[in-house]
């Protein structure tokens, strides 16, 4: 985001000098009794950008809805949110529809499911115009000139909203937030569940329609990067209290509260020390291809993992790794090319106990496990593969105490476990059958990012001691870097780069390597250099 | 909820009780004792034969519940496993092939199954129990598929078909008991549609026949002297509406209890 | 949107052909001879041998079949034994009770259900809800010929509204609409129950979706929020249960016109079977199972107005 980084070392921005737009004292909420936010005290800066931050659960995404009225049934508040002199926490839901969409917007994370599927967009867009009494033909005028705005003056207004792509969504969205000039955009995190190079273009969008337009925006989000490369402000939460807030380079340069630091330490964690390779091949792809009708998924991959090397697989949603992954499993099959696993074919010509050889780790940590299974059970599954030990109970206890969990875990259900002991039991239940080659399929990405760092720690703790293989698929530079030996990166089906990962990283060769590399929200190295904090407070 | 398992239970017993004893023999009929208001020998009073009519309607109690519960037990037996094995099979001819015949069979409401089997086979319960099975295997197929398609594209599913498991292990070891919940409360709907639906063809004539009391036969026949004894139509008619509307609110209680929505928020 | 309508048109023939093999079979798999069934046990063979030649029970089973489907696609649905009229001739008639009927008992259910439904989910949880989700529940669980014999009890035989039954004809209009009242309500009830529940629940379940919070941040009231944006959305599940309910309409139909004695397709399709005259029985079921696979495809028609996604594929 080096284009529209904001923040230069030129003095304080120009905008602190004005009032706050939106002045949040000492805001209390709760939720049927239970306590969601504890007196939070915000400032929000007219063209300016102020960030929200903190992990999923802190009430980053309450504090926004408070701030729209659009606050859940059973919420009582307590405090003051000031705007032009009234309190937006007192007002009538008639004074708030004149108030919603006009001089607060907000547009939400998940832009698959943020349109109305039956309506046009251009119907979309033009709505909030038309509620305002402009008329139709004006309306649709305005509608073109906002999408025009937010790129994407190549779509028609006719088009529905399945019609377009995740990224295309989300500026919809934008243009229908905007399409009133509000004077606050509050934007809920909305590049997370975008590919990294969307990402760059939307936040780049978000960023310019501030400094052109004048307008504030409320950005929250669990991404430090996206907050050191877009806030003018930020404000850190933890559990319903804001722990800290500054001006952004202030706060990463001088943070205070160990909540902070210990965020900062996991959101980057360090880059893995490449290990020298082994040299013979576990797992070797040939010029894999697989195609759906006139689709090609995965077309022509080459790559080779070594024993106990970790190998980085890197690319955007559609690329392919998914369908890649499934064919190295031997979940689906090949129009071409061929798998070695360990000097014998692999893929879906693997014999059982050899499948029992390479397993897999996936991303959602909610839908891994059958609820109904015992923890135990759950962990044993793979046995089927290998025919069940006589120690098979004594084994699935090993396991689970290899990645941190106790003997006494067994017997319980999988919704009394937390997403990253969730990982761990996942994890648990690859290692049961003593496989040589790990497949970890976004297997952190799902994670809040001090979980993210712990379990990190574990693969990295296993891999060591077991001698395992890991092939690491990942959406995620960041993690790739900390954890990868060597890395491919894939676009369209095809493996556009591969190498070392210090030499990926640093001099990457291919276009789009350098265009995820430089896509991908970073902390300037010199606001952290400044401290010498250890990596690992809290 | 409480109220329907407490009207199912009273209805499910009083059918229970039927099979060992009644007051009264409903075979028999006693020209003398007709049209009796309710005294102590019949507490509800007897009908235009001198049967008695509570001894009616447990009976009929029976019938209804028999004919109900097998008819659901077709449509889970046949409906359930064909609705996993369309689930598994997603997106090829097979999936097409068992919800095109699906469909086909919603083309034939259940009375319509019941005229034409009758129409071959002449009347019976156990035809009625046909036609009213017939219609519940697409129902619970529909039900069973609808909600086996996400399970299929799960983690969990993927991680057993990485263990080397078959579709078909995957459909009842994991597929099946997640849900199990939905298939429950639809059957408690279809159990209390079929019990309309018995009614509805014993009174038209194509359900049990005499001397099987049935609540839809009382119903037919006090309707030939609804002008002079209103009273016999009002009670089969009574007992109806309780069992139906016990079992909705049972089936209603349940999929509030058991929806996976309100479990997963569990600690 | 060309292409998906002609798969379905295509799949709506294989439905009707497939429906009316069904039917054949299970009506010639009548143990016996039908003729001979037909006519009782001291039938004379040559009355027997004439049946034959009339129900078309000459050739082979893949013939017969042939000749009664080009008879049906002409409009000949055979002659009637018992009446010694064409079916053709008498099912017109009949329909002409039947059709109008069960659309009198569609229009109710959805006049009733429409604001039921919607007052209940826009007042969820609150007293009116729970009274008219009380009152659904009442309705379904009520048998719809008891409900019409209750009516019948009431408004013919206590009150003296109405006749307690017979149609009038249609040569005034009025008597007949007047005459189909009560047993359009009886069939109405229980349907209008089953439908405004239905549109509740999917108007409850579009409220949680992600485009309703965006229309509320957008400025939008609650109010316009159901009208502009849940509506639609539901509406799908709740054509899907219009669709089935006319399935069940055109059955309930059936029972309902023995209630109260109407000349429908029903009472003509109990003559048939009391009186064995399977060619009646076979061309009502037929025409039965063809209305209803109409309906379906209308229904499936109207998905692809009401859900631009669909139009794709």
């Amino acid at each position: 985001m080096s284009q529209t980084d904001p923040i230069g070392n030129d003095g304080p921005p120009r905008q602190l000098a004005a009032p706050p737009l939106i002045t949040v004292r000492k805001l209390s909420l709760a939720i049927h009794g239970a306590p969601i936010l504890n007196e939070i005290d915000l400032a929000i800066q007219p063209g300016a950008v102020t960030a929200l931050v903190g992990e999923s659960g802190s009430g980053k995404s309450m504090t926004a809805l408070a701030l729209m009225g659009l606050l859940p049934g059973g919420s009582t508040t307590t405090g003051q949110a000031l705007f032009d002199g009234s309190d937006l926490l007192t007002l009538s839901e008639r004074a708030w529809l004149g108030l919603r969409g006009d001089d607060i917007a907000m547009i939400f994370q998940e832009p698959m499911t943020a349109l109305n599927p039956v309506h046009t967009i251009g119907a979309q867009v033009a709505e909030p115009l038309r509620l305002c009494g402009i008329r139709r033909a004006e309306a649709a005028r305005i509608a073109r000139d906002r999408l025009d705005r937010v790129g994407l003056s190549h779509v028609p207004l006719d088009r529905y909203p399945h019609e377009l792509s995740g990224g295309q969504r989300q500026r919809v969205c934008i243009a229908m937030a905007i399409a009133r000039r509000p004077r606050l955009l509050i934007a809920d995190e909305p590049t997370t569940a975008l590919d990294v190079t969307t990402q760059a273009e939307i936040l780049s969008l978000l960023r310019s329609l501030v400094d052109d337009e004048g307008m504030a925006l409320l950005l929250i989000t669990h991404d430090l990067g996206v907050v050191a490369g877009m806030a003018d402000h930020v404000a850190v939460m933890e559990r319903g209290c804001i722990v800290e807030s500054d001006r952004t380079e202030a706060l990463f340069r001088g943070h205070r509260h160990p909540y902070t630091a210990a965020l900062l330490a996991a959101s980057r964690p360090p880059p893995h020390t490449p290990r020298p390779p082994d040299g013979t091949a576990i797992l070797e792809a040939r010029d894999l291809r697989r195609t759906y009708g006139a689709v090609t998924a995965v077309d022509g991959v080459s790559f080779t993992l070594h024993r106990g090397e970790s190998l980085g697989l890197v690319g955007e949603s559609g690329c392919g790794k998914s369908t890649l992954t499934r064919a190295l499993l031997g979940l689906e099959p090949l129009q071409g090319g061929s798998v070695t696993f360990d000097g014998t074919p692999g893929g879906q010509s693997m014999t059982r106990r050899q499948r029992a050889r390479i397993s897999v780790v996936f991303q959602d940590p909610y839908g891994s496990f059958n609820p109904r299974w015992t923890v135990r059970r759950i962990v044993q599954e793979p046995f089927h593969l290998t025919g069940k030990p006589r120690d098979a109970d004594a084994q699935a206890a090993r396991a689970l105490t290899e990645v941190g969990l106790t003997t006494a875990d067994l017997e319980k259900y999988p919704h009394e476990f937390s997403g990253g002991q969730r990982q761990r039991i996942a994890i648990a239940r690859a290692l049961i059958t003593k496989p040589q080659v790990l497949v970890l399929d976004e297997a952190v990405s799902a994670l809040d990012v001090r979980v993210r760092a712990q379990v990190l720690a574990l693969l990295s703790e296993l891999q060591d001691r077991l001698g395992l293989s890991y092939l690491f698929i990942s959406h995620d530079l960041t993690v790739v870097r900390a954890i990868c030996d060597r890395v491919l990166v894939m676009q369209g089906g095809r493996i556009v780069e591969q190498g070392a990962i210090d030499k990926v990283f640093e001099a990457p060769a291919a276009a789009y390597t350098r265009r995820l590399i430089d896509a991908a929200p970073r902390i300037p190295a010199e606001w952290l250099a400044a401290r010498n904090t250890p990596a690992a407070t809290g | 909820m409480l109220i329907g398992a407490v009207l199912t239970a009273l209805f499910a017993g009083a059918a229970l009780l039927s099979l060992v004893w009644v007051p009264h023999d409903v075979a028999r009929l006693d020209i003398a004792a007709r049209l009796l208001p309710p005294s102590p020998a019949h507490p509800l009073g007897t009908d235009h034969f001198g049967r008695d009519m509570l001894s009616m309607l447990m009976e009929g109690a029976r019938t209804s519940i028999a004919v109900a519960l097998v008819a659901v037990g077709i449509g889970l037996g046949l409906g359930v496993p064909l609705g996993l094995w369309a689930a598994a099979a997603r997106g090829t001819w097979l999936d097409d092939v068992i919800m095109r015949g699906n469909d086909l069979i919603f083309a034939f409401p259940s009375l319509v199954i019941a005229i034409l089997i009758t129409a071959v086979f002449g009347p019976s319960a156990v035809n009625a129990i046909l036609a009213i099975g017939i219609f519940n295997i697409p129902v619970f197929a529909r039900v069973a598929r609808g909600a086996a398609l996400p399970i299929w594209t799960l983690d969990y599913v993927m991680a057993a078909r990485v263990a080397g498991k078959g579709k078909a292990r995957i459909s009842t070891e994991h597929v099946l008991p997640n849900i199990t919940n939905l298939l429950i409360v639809q059957a408690t709907i279809q159990f209390s549609l079929g019990i309309l639906a018995e009614a509805a063809l014993s009174y038209v004539g194509l359900g049990a026949q005499p001397p099987t009391a049935s609540w839809g036969r009382m119903l037919a026949d006090a309707q030939t002297m609804i002008y002079t004894e209103p009273q016999l139509a009002v009670l089969p008619g009574l007992t109806i509406v309780g069992m139906v509307l016990g079992l909705n609110l049972l089936g209603d209680g349940l999929r509030d209890h058991l929806d996976p929505r309100l479990r997963r928020r569990a600690p | 949107m060309v292409r998906s309508l002609l798969s379905r048109i295509l799949s709506l023939s294989v439905s009707l052909v497939v429906a009316s093999m069904v039917i054949f079979l299970m009506l010639q798999a009548v143990p016996g001879d039908p003729a001979a069934f037909m006519l009782g046990l001291n039938a004379q063979p040559d009355t027997i041998a004439a049946l034959r030649a009339d129900l078309g029970l000459e050739g082979s089973l893949g013939q017969r079949y042939l000749t009664w489907v080009k008879g049906m696609l002409a409009g000949d649905f055979g002659q009637s034994y018992t009446y010694r009229v064409p079916v053709a001739d008498l099912v017109v008639d009949r329909i002409g009770v039947s059709a109008p009927l069960a659309v009198y008992a569609l229009i109710l259910s959805v006049v009733l259900a429409v604001p039921i439904g919607l007052i209940a989910a826009s007042r969820r949880g609150g007293a009116a809800d729970w009274g008219m989700m009380g009152a659904t529940q009442l309705g379904i669980a009520i048998p719809n010929f008891w409900f019409a014999m209750l009516l019948v009890l009431v408004f013919a035989v206590k009150l003296r509204w109405v006749s307690a039954g017979g149609f009038p004809g249609w040569s005034d209009p009025l008597a007949a609409i007047k005459a189909l009242t009560l047993p359009a309500i009886a069939l109405a009830l229980p349907q209008a129950s089953i439908l405004a529940r239905v549109l509740r629940s999917a108007v409850l379940d579009t409220l949680d979706q992600d485009y309703i919070r965006t229309a509320r941040a957008k400025g939008l009231s609650q109010r316009a929020t159901v009208v502009r944006h849940a509506l639609r959305n539901a509406a799908i599940p709740v054509l899907t249960i219009l669709g089935l309910q006319f399935s069940f309409l055109l059955a309930g139909a059936i029972i309902i016109e023995n209630v109260f004695f109407l000349p429908g397709l029903g009472r003509l399709i109990f003559q048939g079977i009391t009186q064995r005259d399977l060619i009646v029985v076979q061309s009502v079921t037929m025409l039965l199972v063809f209305a209803v696979i109409c309906v379906t495809f209308l229904v499936e028609l109207t998905y692809l107005l009401a859900d631009p996604r669909l139009r794709r594929r």
